[in-house]
């Protein structure tokens, strides 16, 4: 009851319900945007997060990936472009629908199920988080090193595009958290001489470079692309018919997407295509699939927006990320000096249960913003990216500047840009570089330290049933690629 | 379709080394190599301060994996090679050298004066010639932003020619 309480917090506070208004209408401008999203959106607004107290800086952060995931449908379904790679599986029925005249209808599916889904997830971050947390007490070093391995192989394993080369990203973005002075000797590793980098590199200028400026570049590419958007009179509530036809998808993808958030992985978008083939496959009627079934609208956006509470229960159980927004999310937590972890489920309830309540709040907004703004949102395609990708630009650069008014982290930023361009061009994800990175200090520091208590015996991590446990489903995820190449060459 | 044909016909026939899965491999490999060898450069704790492992123990393990990784790819493309890639336009280049001259002017003038040229200098090569909306995004949008990061977030911006006529 008290944390009933503490989760409808939100709604008394009139600065948390302005801060969750303007990341609300935020997330579902960058979502409508295609390059954007919320990822490099919660990215570019991480620096002015800091003129903000900790809880509406993660609020407006949670209701930016929460709106923003679910924005990524009115590209979709509008001018047949994922606005997030989220939504790419509701771009297969929504945009035929569309196109058959019935937008209104698709979009009034995709905002219904969103909903459901982003909702149904919120439940289960509140029941699940504070078990999982409790589970976290039993854990010592050894057990999050082997949980840290874990959440990385599973990015390899379920993650975008070939393993290896995620795992790759993933090794890179730890590396790069040992440039600096190591944190339990003072001694300098690959800073060159350069004092700058003694402290290290910071998140945000790899965070923004790997995702804003990496994507300007991607878009600098593909200039001559045309879009086509269908016109869109007003967003249709489902009827009675497409309820009954779709609140078994709706429930199943909802279970799905929040299953598949919470293990480290890039949620959303591998949500959303599990959710759109489980879809399919208990249809009734699977021939109408990719031809503008309201099924596979509901399948895919219940399961995208359901991931989103799902990614947030390792996020703030155990600290590592359930996808590339959260990992943004997570580095707001870091800056903002709150340590997630199973001592702030102790410590910090009330801080807690208001991000729950501001997600569940969150989605309603969504809701009601894309019920009946999704014409407006529909516009805002149209801005040319010749004027919007330089004003992002601007943006960028002085928020990277901000945090420690340092013009290197500013080349930085450009540096992992012009390499996350080439990282995506050959087919490497920058999403295991980001979780990489910030998993890196946890990797290192908690192997070091499992050392010191089995006195230099890496046999004793063995031991250890819950990290055995953890290291041999590490296994299982980096065997798993290769069983499904297997069974799809059968 | 042909032409996707043509492109693959004409891959195969290059020699390895002007292949994607060659290239992209040999640098990784070239660069790991090197920090490798900076690896070795790192200063060595005594025994009574170390906790655990050297501090130069977990990035050289790390290389390694990122170097055998990389041999591993490298393998596999030969039985299935990566897609091949579009050429990169004109305009990606464009943007890239504006962003050598982002940083150049940003040292040596101004850090307001390289968003503004940037943002100008972008926005005309990706094909916006109304010189309204390139004053837009070259000054007006830049103003914006300055003043907001300077008043709200009390930033102070490096010294230059145009931010030192601001601050004085």
């Amino acid at each position: 009851m008290d944390n009933l309480l503490l989760m409808l917090a939100p709604l008394f506070s009139s600065k948390l319900m302005i801060v969750l208004f303007f990341g609300t209408l935020f997330g579902l401008i960058l979502g409508v945007l295609p390059g954007l999203g919320p990822t490099t959106g919660g990215a570019l607004i991480l620096p002015f997060t800091m003129t903000l107290d900790p809880l509406s800086a993660i609020v407006l952060l949670t209701s930016i990936y929460c709106a923003g995931t679910y924005g990524g449908a009115i590209t979709a379904i509008l001018i047949n472009t994922p606005g997030t790679p989220a939504a790419a599986a509701t771009c297969l029925d929504g945009y035929p629908l569309a196109q058959k005249g019935e937008a209104g209808r698709a979009l009034g599916m995709a905002t219904v199920s969103s909903t459901v889904g982003g909702i149904f997830s919120v439940i289960i971050l509140v029941f699940f988080a504070p078990l999982l947390a409790k589970l976290a007490y039993e854990f010592g070093q050894p057990e999050y090193f082997a949980l840290a391995i874990f959440g990385l192989t599973m990015l390899a394993s379920i993650g975008d595009g070939s393993p290896i080369k995620n795992l790759i990203a993933g090794a890179f973005g730890i590396l790069i958290s040992t440039i600096g002075k190591d944190f339990m000797t003072s001694i300098d590793r690959f800073t060159y001489g350069i004092n700058e980098l003694s402290e290290g590199i910071g998140f945000i200028p790899v965070v923004v470079g790997l995702f804003a400026i990496s994507e300007m570049l991607t878009q600098s590419t593909l200039l001559d692309q045309v879009f086509k958007r269908v016109a869109l009179k007003a967003v249709k509530l489902p009827s009675l018919n497409d309820y009954k036809q779709t609140w078994k998808t709706i429930l199943r993808s909802s279970g799905i997407g929040s299953f598949i958030g919470v293990l480290p992985a890039e949620g959303g978008t591998v949500a959303s295509l599990i959710g759109y083939s489980e879809a399919k496959r208990f249809s009734k009627k699977p021939e109408e699939f990719g031809k503008g079934s309201i099924e596979g609208i509901a399948g895919a956006e219940a399961a995208n927006n359901a991931a989103t509470g799902g990614a947030m229960v390792p996020t703030l159980a155990l600290g590592i990320p359930g996808s590339a927004t959260t990992a943004v999310i997570l580095t707001g937590l870091i800056i903002h000096g709150v340590r997630p972890g199973p001592d702030l489920f102790r410590e910090q309830p009330e801080f807690l249960y208001g991000i729950f309540g501001a997600m569940l709040i969150a989605n309603v907004l969504f809701f009601i913003f894309g019920f009946f703004g999704a014409k407006i949102f529909a516009r805002i395609t149209l801005v040319p990216n010749k004027i919007l990708w330089p004003m992002i630009f601007a943006v960028s650069v002085c928020g990277t500047y901000s945090l420690s008014q340092s013009i290197i982290d500013v080349w930085i930023m450009i540096f992992f840009g012009v390499l996350g361009f080439f990282m995506r061009r050959y087919g490497f994800s920058v999403v295991p570089v980001i979780i990489g990175l910030i998993l890196g200090e946890l990797v290192e520091g908690t192997l070091r330290q499992s050392l010191v208590i089995f006195d230099g015996n890496w046999l004793m991590f063995l031991t250890r049933p819950i990290a055995l446990t953890f290291f041999i489903l590490s296994l299982i995820a980096l065997a798993f690629p290769l069983l499904r190449s297997k069974k799809k060459k059968k | 379709m042909n032409n996707v044909r043509k492109q693959k016909r004409a891959n195969k026939s290059l020699p390895f080394f002007f292949k994607d899965e060659f290239k992209v491999s040999f640098i990784i490999i070239f660069i790991s190599t090197i920090l490798l060898i900076t690896t070795f450069t790192f200063d060595i704790v005594p025994p009574i301060l170390n906790r655990g492992i050297q501090p130069a123990a977990f990035p050289k393990a790390l290389l390694v994996l990122i170097i055998s990784l990389t041999l591993i790819i490298y393998y596999l493309s030969k039985k299935k090679p990566w897609k091949i890639e579009k050429k990169l336009p004109k305009t990606f280049f464009l943007t890239l050298l504006s962003f050598i001259f982002f940083v150049v002017i940003s040292k040596t003038l101004d850090f307001f004066l390289a968003i503004s040229i940037l943002s100008i200098f972008v926005s005309y090569n990706w094909g916006e010639k109304r010189l309204f909306y390139l004053l837009l995004v070259g000054i007006i949008f830049p103003v914006i932003v300055f003043i907001f990061f300077e008043t709200i977030l009390g930033l102070r911006f490096p010294p230059g020619i145009i931010t030192n006529i601001y601050y004085n």
